[in-house]
């Protein structure tokens, strides 16, 4: 049964609706997301840790939650923010609502809320602090003392907070056919930030059989799995502060094994060549930003979702620009000039959003098989 | 690559006549066409015969044609322009075929002219089934599947493929007669017997049924780098079975997860590479099985369509336009986003935030025989669509727009226990009211599972309507004073309307709104921006919705409300769009601000920079008394939307609101049956005699007075709806008693009816002082044809000066006493050189976009500017014809829709739409007229010639001319009779009452070229109504007037080598 509640930015603006979920309170950084579809892999992305989701879709919880479609193991987001919730879906993949699957991960979402408001709000003020909870736990001026009291997410490193303590093998393939791949000439070693299960799917597609690893592996522990390319994943919250993975990105670029970077991976990679990132106005959170490659020219509609970037100036000779947002003309893609490394800001394993960008795993495979040879 | 160089000039073909399934957004996208061309500096060559446009404006192209959409013409016009190339995609299926036919015939190698946005391999592969099937199956892209069967073993064969159920089509049976669906062998063998009978190549199209699956469609644009981009994914409420044109549709799709949905997108491009379209847009349909999810490629259109324009208005990503720029070589990227003022470019897919919910509107009572049940053949002749916050919202909202007396869901079915069959044969076998028979089945108790067993409509779906149900249950034990705050901001947000809550709680609307509005719950306008609100925006397409923060930011300029024409429906189409579009264009000349009100997504009045300010709003009181409290414009005009706007001319004038023009008034004056006979009589004109009865026994009184034949109608109809002619006491009984209902409230107006009377329509403008005749149009067919169903000719081609100045003296009256400010209508019948007058209407009629295309300037600007004070004189305004030239108009009919309706002429109006003939004589003006119906007119061989007595003196005049044109007659006894007296050869036929062979076997063996058909009263009607049919199937030429027969005679002197084509431009010097 949903119960009353509220949401109170930082900023002091209220909104009331109504509570699914688990009854609680929580605080995060409020984001929007202007993605039609997805709402389950977008929930279960770590990248969203301590952060609260705004869907500017209006219906939210329509195709349920399935198995196969996590893009992890739990919903990382610290709260849902919804102007309608289903709690009647229906999709013959379904197999329990929304709200079940919120009340089982402890997390809430608030419904009723004028989304497209509150994104206005974002847009023109950038993120900001957030406290959403039940009415019966928290009051409106607790929930203000509680959102001006979170401490952001600047200078926060969330990626070894979400990162898997284990690491741990991964052969299955996308959907639906969740091909098995194996490992011929040792695995591709995926650095853990936070990643997302589709990218396990795509590497073991087109590079084959994907050893993970927890984001503090060191350098001398991973090359002892004799990997045939590096990938650095995804993730939650600042990149400066991982300078333990940095550091270790730097001896990879040293001895020029292939590097692919998502996300998170892509800033680190660009802070490893020495590039400088910074903290954006509201990021970008959507499912069709279009990109270009620099070189063909080529437009493809892509998945974003990132609040933190690598400053074109920064970087050194040796990076060229591969990919800029035709949206505001941001960097979004790097590509080393002296060794196999690349990297892209946006999400080309999509998982919501548009799959066009999947090349680029393929592009990673061209290296890994050439790298192999030498 | 960028903008081509070595293309100078285009030449874009429109889509002609408004049919079933090819309306006014072919007006939308090739007006978006011509002006994005024409601003890139391109000459821009237009051929479209449709003179209701906006497209044909002399100002949108260089060169406008108004001629026949027929590759013999269009060579025509490529002799004379020398267009380098020719964009064949935006004037739908009749523009494509065009160009195929241009292309196959040779043309365009000749001519050394270049196909551009599509290329005849990419259409082919797109239309032709079975390559279709071939090449998607070569991508892996899997289709329906089906096969063709010549005997019982080669069926039996398919269907072991295909499984049951199975759907069988016999071939070149009419209308699908013989087929059916098998759901067991039994009935599959049953089948399958009586097709291959049925079918005269005894041949059968076995497809796997696919009745009950989810339908979606993708709206795809595609640049010459190959990027593409889905602009819009739409998912139908009504699943597989029901055509898309025909479903409710909703955008975006609901339904799907992302990873489904994916595989969809991905499919789209696939298809529009391998297909090949080259630029632009294109439309790709989906099915999925709801039970598995496997997914089939239904069909795709390799050009803007239907849904494009749904798209364009659902999103504010304008299609047609990009898709024009694309296809002379510009790319995504380097095209801006013009609804977020270029923040964001061309090669994004927008974002919407709201619910789109787009119903089609039927026109079934205009056809009784018709079979109302939907099927793949599309029956809609328009459609609305609603924007809402949420569906519910959305849902309702388009409800409202429908102009059905609907405010909502309303019930339709009373007398509950009894009604369960009904309900039960409507879920089943969907007809235009599914919906509401869902919402009964919900009121009645039924389970969820059990309206989808039997609809298949999405749960989700069902749902969200049975929420609808329970609220307005709770409702219902409510009163006005019970309901605070909260709950009505809560009814307002699940999109009720304030007439339905007033309904269910028992009070009145405008009590509601007052108490709403009191309350504090009043409605936030949202802009459309294509970006969920990521961008701001700066363009003012903008939606109703409850909310918190109201986007609209209203200026402080001096600014006028235009209310639009709503939904397309016979009586009252694309003319009307074509009207308010001009008023709103003129507004801004004048230096007001327009704001435009509609809710027809097809229109070009909906595009967002047609008009200073758009709401996309259902056009009823509450939402305009809304959009005016916003505002708070000088005034309304509302003489240009049809009846649409005038049915709320009372309720804005008691509210103090300003209403341009005419006063409203004279809408009563010239409606109410009383008054009008008053001013008729002060005036000292004459009208035919006539009554209005309210029962029966007063009805057959009067009827004996005034002398039969009579035409019979209820009071304040449009498109002569209920219209009939009855000849008898026993007809009118009959009418009285079956068609339609009398009472006090619902009075039936009797009028003598004219026999063969000419029929006049006259247009005039007025400032109030200055009146000016905009045109006299004379009817082809005589009074007693509904003038919108009638061919007519400007100027006139057979009343003398006298009788034209006559005309214009009479109207110039009328419009003094009725005090006229803009424009006026009406429609004389002239017998025996007597004039009378049939009717007034004090508004633009459908004929204004037809005179102002030949007289080269516009009525509606005219008036629209004399409504707010400019007078005829300022505007210079004289209606001067071109010399030497006649303008025929001649209306375009669905009957081929419709099998089993009797196509025949009456007063009640049928066409969808209309075509403009020019020509030096007026049989070149009325043959190139024909052509551009599509209807094809024989040059030699045989008439048929079967004429009711009343009609036999005109044979006199027309087997001479028979004779003349080199035609042989065939005739049933009683014309073959008095055409022998004349003296004139003719062959005997029986009649299809007489024994075979008869007329029907020599018009299906081709013995018969041209059907001169006139008949009247009930019984000769129904016995004559094959020869019609059977003409109407196999595409003989027929008429069923003695003046239409004239007017062919007049044609058939006229040879199509001897045509001339000149531009609009050029006419109009």
């Amino acid at each position: 049964m949903p119960f009353h509640s509220i949401l109170v930015l930082e900023d002091g603006s209220i909104f009331h609706g109504e509570g699914f979920g688990e009854e609680k309170v929580d605080v995060g950084e409020i984001v929007f997301n202007t993605s039609m579809t997805g709402y389950q892999e977008i929930i279960t992305d770590p990248s969203y840790k301590k952060q609260i989701i705004t869907f500017t879709h209006p219906h939210i919880g329509n195709t349920g939650i399935n198995a196969e479609d996590h893009e992890s193991n739990e919903i990382h987001a610290s709260g849902l923010v919804v102007k309608e919730f289903c709690t009647k879906p229906s999709n013959w993949r379904s197999q329990k609502t929304l709200e079940e699957f919120l009340i089982e991960q402890n997390v809430m979402a608030i419904s009723g809320i004028n989304t497209r408001q509150l994104t206005q709000i974002i847009r023109e003020k950038g993120s900001m602090a957030c406290c959403i909870g039940s009415s019966r736990l928290v009051s409106e001026a607790e929930a203000l003392q509680k959102a001006k009291s979170f401490s952001g997410l600047e200078g926060l490193d969330l990626a070894k907070e979400v990162s898997s303590a284990e690491s741990y093998k991964w052969n299955q393939g996308v959907w639906p056919e969740h091909k098995e791949s194996s490992n011929k000439n040792g695995p591709i070693v995926a650095y853990d930030f936070g990643i997302k299960t589709n990218i396990l799917r795509l590497l073991s597609d087109y590079a084959g059989e994907v050893h993970v690893v927890n984001a503090k592996t060191s350098f001398d522990e991973v090359m002892e799995l004799s990997p045939r390319g590096i990938f650095l994943s995804n993730g939650p919250g600042d990149p400066e502060p991982c300078t333990y993975a940095i550091e270790n990105i730097k001896k990879f670029l040293d001895i020029k094994i292939p590097i692919f970077g998502i996300c998170l991976g892509h800033q680190l990679l660009a802070l490893a060549g020495g590039a400088k990132t910074h903290k954006m106005k509201f990021g970008h959170h959507g499912a069709n930003h279009p990109v270009q490659d620099i070189k063909t020219k080529e437009v493809m509609i892509t998945s974003q979702n990132h609040g933190f970037a690598v400053d074109v100036e920064s970087l050194p000779d040796n990076i060229r620009v591969s990919h800029i947002s035709l949206f505001d003309q941001s960097l979004q893609g790097i590509e080393f000039r002296d060794t196999p490394a690349f990297s892209f800001q946006g999400h080309p394993e999509a998982s919501p959003g548009p799959q066009e960008i999947q090349i680029l795993f393929s592009k990673f495979k061209s290296m890994v098989d050439a790298y192999v040879k030498t | 690559m960028s903008k081509r160089k070595d293309i100078k000039s285009i030449l874009i073909i429109g889509a002609g006549p408004i049919i079933i399934g090819q309306a006014c957004e072919f007006d939308y996208s090739g007006a978006q066409a011509c002006k994005a061309l024409k601003e890139e500096g391109y000459r821009v060559i237009l051929v479209n015969s449709n003179p209701a446009t906006i497209m044909t404006d002399p100002l949108l192209a260089d060169a406008t044609y108004v001629e026949p959409i027929h590759w013999q013409s269009v060579e025509k016009i490529i002799e004379k322009e020398k267009p380098d190339a020719i964009l064949p995609t935006m004037g739908g299926q009749t523009a494509l075929n065009t160009a195929l036919s241009l292309d196959k015939e040779g043309v365009l190698e000749k001519h050394g002219v270049i196909l551009i946005g599509a290329n005849r391999e990419a259409i082919d592969k797109a239309e032709d089934r079975q390559l279709f099937d071939e090449t998607m199956n070569g991508i892996g892209i899997e289709t329906p599947n089906s096969g063709i069967a010549h005997s019982m073993e080669d069926a039996l064969e398919v269907q072991e493929r295909i499984g049951f159920p199975c759907i069988i089509r016999p071939s070149f049976t009419m209308g699908g007669t013989g087929g059916g669906i098998a759901y067991n062998i039994d009935e599959f063998k049953g089948i399958c017997e009586k097709g291959l009978e049925l079918s005269p190549t005894s041949e059968l199209l076995i497809d796997e049924s696919l009745i009950g699956w989810k339908e979606f469609e993708m709206e795809v644009v595609r640049d010459c780098e190959d990027n593409c981009i889905i602009v819009c994914s739409i998912e139908n409420l009504d699943p597989m079975g029901v055509h898309t044109g025909d479903s409710i549709t909703i955008a975006p799709a609901q339904t799907l997860t992302d990873k489904e949905y994916q595989v969809m997108r991905n499919a789209s491009f696939k298809i529009l590479r391998e297909i090949g379209v080259d630029t632009g847009g294109s439309n790709v349909q989906f099915a999925i099985n709801p039970v598995n999810g496997k997914m089939v490629v239904i069909e795709m259109n390799p050009r803007v369509s239907r849904s494009s324009a749904l798209a364009s208005k659902a999103t504010g990503f304008p299609i047609a336009k990009v898709a024009a720029l694309l296809s002379v070589g510009f790319t995504l990227d380097e095209l801006k986003n013009d609804i977020t003022g270029g923040l964001t470019p061309a090669s994004f897919e927008p974002s919407i935030d709201y619910i789109v919910t787009k119903i089609p509107k039927f026109a079934f009572e205009k056809f009784p025989q018709a079979n109302t049940r939907l099927t793949t053949q599309m029956k809609s002749v328009g459609e609305v669509m609603a924007i809402g916050s949420n569906f519910q919202e959305s849902l309702q909202k388009a409800l409202c727009s429908m102009e059905e007396d609907l405010n909502g869901l309303n019930p339709v079915v009373e007398n509950l226990p009894e009604s369960l069959d009904k309900i039960q044969y409507e879920l089943t076998f969907p007809g235009p009211q599914r919906l509401f028979y869902v919402a009964d089945a919900i009121r009645s108790g039924w389970s969820l599972e059990k309206i989808y067993n039997l609809t298949k409509i999405d749960y989700w779906f069902l749902d969200q309507i049975y929420e609808i149900i329970s609220i307005e249950k709770n409702l219902q034990n409510t009163s006005l004073n019970q309901l605070n705050k909260n709950e009505l901001i809560h009814l307002k947000e699940k999109g009720f309307s304030d007439s339905r809550i007033a309904e269910m709680i028992g009070s009145t609307e405008n009590e509601f709104r007052q108490v709403r509005k009191d309350l504090g719950v009043i409605p936030v306008f949202r802009r459309v921006d294509t970006c969920a609100a990521e961008f701001a925006t700066t363009t003012c397409y903008m939606y109703s919705t409850y909310g918190d923060i109201c986007e609209s930011k209203p200026s402080s300029n001096k600014k006028i409300i235009v209310l639009g024409s709503g939904p397309n429906r016979i009586g009252q189409g694309i003319e009307f769009d074509y009207c308010c579009v001009h008023a709103s264009l003129a507004m801004q000349e004048e230096g007001f601000e327009s704001i435009m009100v509609n809710c027809n997504p097809e229109t070009v009045s909906t595009d967002y920079d047609v008009s200073n300010r758009l709401y996309f709003e259902p056009i009823t009181s509450e939402k305009i008394l809304d959009i005016i409290d916003n505002e708070s414009p000088e005034g309304v005009i509302i003489q240009f939307g049809g009846q649409t706007p005038l049915k709320l001319a009372d309720i804005l004038s008691e509210k103090g609101i300003k209403i341009f023009g005419t006063d409203v008034d004279a809408i009563d004056k010239s409606e109410d049956r009383e008054r009008f006979q008053e001013l008729i009589i002060k005036l000292g004109l004459t009208q035919p005699s006539n009554a209005t009865v309210k029962n029966i026994e007063e009805a057959l009184h009067k009827a004996d007075e005034i002398g039969f034949p009579i035409v019979v109608r209820p009071s304040y109809v449009l498109g002569g709806r209920a219209m009939q002619l009855v000849h008898n006491t026993k007809e009118l009984k009959k009418y009285l008693t079956e068609a339609v209902e009398v009472s006090n409230s619902k009075p039936i107006l009797l009028d003598s009816y004219l026999t063969d009377a000419i029929e006049i329509d006259v247009d005039v403008v007025s400032d109030g002082t200055n009146i000016e005749i905009g045109g006299i149009l004379q009817h082809i067919e005589q009074a007693g044809i509904h003038s919108g169903d009638s061919a007519c000719s400007l100027p006139p081609y057979s009343l003398s000066k006298e009788i034209q100045d006559e005309l214009s003296t009479q109207s110039i009256l009328i419009a003094k006493e009725l005090n006229i400010i803009g424009l006026m209508n009406v429609q004389f019948a002239v017998k025996d050189n007597e004039i009378y007058i049939i009717e007034v209407n004090p508004r633009a009629s459908r004929t204004v976009p037809f005179i102002s295309k030949a007289i080269g300037r516009s009525l509606v600007k005219i008036a629209s500017k004399a409504m707010i004070g400019k007078s005829l004189i300022d505007q210079r305004f004289n209606s001067k014809l071109p010399d030497d030239l006649f303008f025929v108009k001649e209306a375009v009919m669905p009957f081929d829709k419709f099998p089993l309706v009797d196509p025949i002429l009456g007063p009640e109006m049928k066409s969808t739409g209309e075509v403009m003939g020019i020509g030096a004589t007026f049989g070149e003006a009325y043959a190139k007229a024909q052509k551009g119906a599509n209807k094809v007119l024989p040059r030699s061989g045989s008439i048929f010639v079967s004429v009711k007595d009343s009609d036999k003196k005109y044979l006199d005049q027309l087997v001479p001319l028979i004779v003349s044109n080199g035609f042989s007659m065939i005739a049933t006894s009683g014309t073959a009779e008095y055409i022998q007296k004349l003296n004139y050869p003719v062959k005997r036929i029986n009649k299809v009452m007489e024994g075979r062979p008869h007329t029907v076997d020599s018009l299906l063996n081709n013995e018969i070229d041209i059907v001169i058909n006139t008949t009247e009263g009930a019984q000769s009607i129904e016995d004559s109504a094959a020869i019609r049919q059977t003409a109407l199937r196999n595409k003989i030429f027929c008429t069923t007037t003695m003046f239409g027969a004239l007017a062919v005679m007049e044609a058939l002197k006229s040879q199509e080598s001897d045509w001339t084509y000149s531009t609009l431009q050029e006419i109009n010097k």
